[in-house]
């Protein structure tokens, strides 16, 4: 996983509340047993004007000229701004892959869903909780600001904007740990291979009918 | 000291290790896989030369791909067909129990795991599949996990998680006819909206989920997720433990006692508290249809299609507008008079025995309306599908015009060849009604199974209760 320290990235703002992980990556791309190559499909059904498929080259596609990640302006953003409910429906990790392979490395949004959120740590993505009324002024502030920044401090727990006003975060401190450090969780939780060892023989007593084969 | 929630009963059993920030390892005793989300995670295991924890806890199964028609010929499109040929050689390969595309056995994940007696009370269940809270109608604590924690489970038999908090939701009294558990779902979300449930654990309580079936308790905790919880939870009582005497995975003689005897425990203790609270008055719940493009975007089969200006907030507002462009709807038009063109039933959400059951009730000596394009019943597994024939349901749904189907997840998702066209309006007894979910440009209204039969044979949207 790629760390995530510092990042001073261009903004881009989603503004629709609850936007579901089905509209961040359609199911027909949910086909592919790879985990890259996502991004060129991510938000598929508003980003391009014609139906897309897995395995179909998406060069010379009818761009949707009034979805937002279409104007150039917004070329090589990295933070998202959305709405509220971010990430709601389902599970699928393929939604982070392909804002990850986009270039997103943070989005803030007044609230996410709670298995999109999880996921995005998984993937060196960093979602920001802020107050509501404070997203809402970022929006007004990057849309009528053009070559809009903000730079994300996770050691700090910081948002800045450009014009030098701070704002702090609240990230949980394990998953702060892991992201800041591109920790691998399978390989942190083998180290506690003897506990859980130990809780199988206690519960192979306790409750014997959930290990038989 | 106050008493335990049934969640703070099941997370207590399967604690591991706990940081000193409250970061838990928590045990997983059931991870049922599918074809979809575990594909990646197989690779990862690969890569670092890692082995499945305990091979034997997991179960798999080919459902989101899969074809429902004429299955001996195999999987028509290569990119599916490459998913579930993915899913039989990493099975093969790492020793885990798979039910094959043409096994009995075989169906949607969330319908076998308790039709076999893979799912049990008490256990901890996690998929790759958001719809896995389904699971915690049998007292388990079950929730959906992504494709990284596929992996982290298959090597480590845990998941890293932090304690959610504990939400009650109590729905009272009696429902009345033609009142169902997915009304009741539908209805919650109406009430609490999608992100409602954000950040808890569900417990469903009260006379009227204790009245319910365990079919119509799995559709309720399948709807968790759709009102933002990861888990949704039912007490155990006694038509919990019936149900899973002589299945095949559950536990046999003086094994079975020793179980049953554990599950009574699993219950709120009476003076448990819970972080949050909601009541519904069960009297007051009505046949649901959703109307837009969230499942919280939803009023009563005697209701109307809402008018934007009338949006509790701005946000909203632009919501219901956007969700009215997309479904072709009017502000202010009764739901009965929505005209559909095609019928699903079926899905993780409705396609049970019961469910099948309620719906060809509905069209027995019926036939469906000429608009109706097409009517498609999808049984969610291989036994449900022959029980329902035993019983002659596929008999009464074809005689009515409606297709029979092999079992999957089928127009749900629409990731095998079942989908809407753009512009289609389907009654559908499936769970999101987002965009583009059922097919690019296809319009979902998300109803009960008797519902969705109702439109089926009316043409549009009828109130059963009238029946």
């Amino acid at each position: 996983m790629k760390k995530f320290e510092r990042l001073d990235g261009l903004v881009v703002p989603l503004d629709r509340a609850n936007v579901d992980t089905d509209a961040i990556i359609p199911k027909q791309f949910l086909k592919s047993i790879k985990r890259s190559g996502f991004g060129p499909n991510l938000f598929d059904e508003w980003r391009y004007l014609d139906v897309g498929e897995p395995g179909k080259s998406n060069h010379d596609r009818p761009l949707n000229p009034d979805f937002v990640l279409n104007r150039p302006r917004y070329e090589g953003a990295s933070v998202m701004l959305a709405r509220e409910n971010f990430g709601c429906g389902s599970s699928r990790e393929h939604a982070p892959w392909a804002l990850e392979d986009y270039g997103f490395r943070a989005i803030i949004a007044p609230s996410f869903a709670d298995i999109f959120f999880n996921n995005c740590f998984k993937n060196g993505i960093l979602p920001i909780v802020l107050d509501a009324a404070v997203v809402d002024r970022l929006f007004r502030e990057c849309e009528a600001n053009e070559g809009y920044a903000l730079t994300i401090d996770l050691d700090k727990q910081t948002v800045t904007t450009p014009t030098g006003q701070v704002i702090p975060f609240e990230v949980d401190e394990g998953r702060k740990y892991r992201l800041f450090n591109g920790l691998d969780d399978i390989g942190l939780t083998l180290l506690q291979s003897g506990k859980i060892k130990t809780y199988e023989e206690r519960r192979k007593t306790e409750a014997p009918w959930l290990f038989a084969q | 000291m106050s008493g335990r929630t049934l969640y703070d009963k099941l997370w207590d059993a399967h604690v591991v290790h706990v940081e000193p920030d409250g970061t838990t390892l928590l045990y997983i005793d059931r991870h049922l896989v599918h074809e979809v989300t575990s594909p990646q995670a197989f690779e990862g295991l690969k890569l670092a030369d890692r082995k499945p924890w305990r091979a034997s806890s997991a179960i798999a199964v080919p459902d989101h791909n899969v074809p429902t028609t004429d299955r001996a010929s195999g999987i028509a499109d290569p990119v599916s067909r490459l998913q579930v040929e993915t899913l039989d050689a990493n099975c093969d390969e790492f020793g885990i129990t798979e039910f094959k595309m043409n096994d009995i056995r075989q169906g949607i994940v969330h319908v076998i795991g308790p039709e076999e007696g893979l799912t049990l009370p008490g256990m901890t269940v996690v998929c790759g599949d958001s719809h896995t809270s389904t699971h915690g109608a049998f007292g388990a604590l079950a929730h959906g996990i992504g494709t990284s924690e596929v992996e982290h489970v298959l090597a480590t038999q845990c998941l890293v998680q932090k304690k959610s908090k504990a939400l009650r939701i109590s729905v009272n009294g009696e429902l009345g006819k033609g009142v169902t558990a997915k009304d009741v779902a539908l209805a919650i979300i109406g009430e609490i909206g999608t992100a409602g449930g954000t950040g808890y654990a569900v417990e469903f309580a009260g006379s009227a989920i204790r009245g319910l079936s365990m079919e119509g308790r799995m559709t309720l905790c399948n709807m968790a997720i759709e009102a933002g919880a990861r888990a949704g939870m039912v007490a155990v009582d006694d038509k919990t433990i019936e149900y899973f005497r002589g299945r095949p995975y559950a536990p046999k003689g003086e094994l079975w006692d020793k179980a049953v005897e554990y599950w009574k425990t699993l219950i709120s203790d009476a003076d448990a508290k819970f972080d949050a609270e909601v009541v519904l008055d069960a009297a007051t719940i009505k046949p649901e249809v959703t109307w837009g493009t969230s499942p919280e975007m939803v009023v009563s089969i005697d209701g109307k299609v809402p008018d934007p200006a009338e949006a509790p907030s701005e946000v909203k507002r632009q919501d219901w507008e956007r969700a009215l462009q997309y479904m072709g709807l009017q502000a202010g038009t009764p739901i009965e008079q929505i005209r559909i063109d095609k019928v699903f039933i079926g899905s993780c959400t409705n396609s049970r025995i019961e469910d099948l059951r309620e719906a060809a009730a509905v069209v027995k000596g019926k036939h469906k309306a000429a608009n109706v394009k097409l009517a498609m019943v999808v049984p969610g597994s291989g036994l449900v599908k022959q029980q329902a024939e035993e019983e002659g349901l596929d008999k009464i749904f074809t005689d009515a015009g409606f297709e029979w189907r092999e079992p999957g997840c089928s127009m749900c998702l629409a990731m095998n060849a079942d989908r809407l066209e753009p512009g289609e309006r389907c009654a559908s007894t499936s769970n999101r009604n987002f965009e583009g979910r059922q097919g690019a440009g296809g319009r979902t209204h998300l109803v009960s199974p008797a519902m969705a039969a109702a439109a089926g044979i009316a043409g549009h949207f009828i109130d059963v209760r009238n029946l």
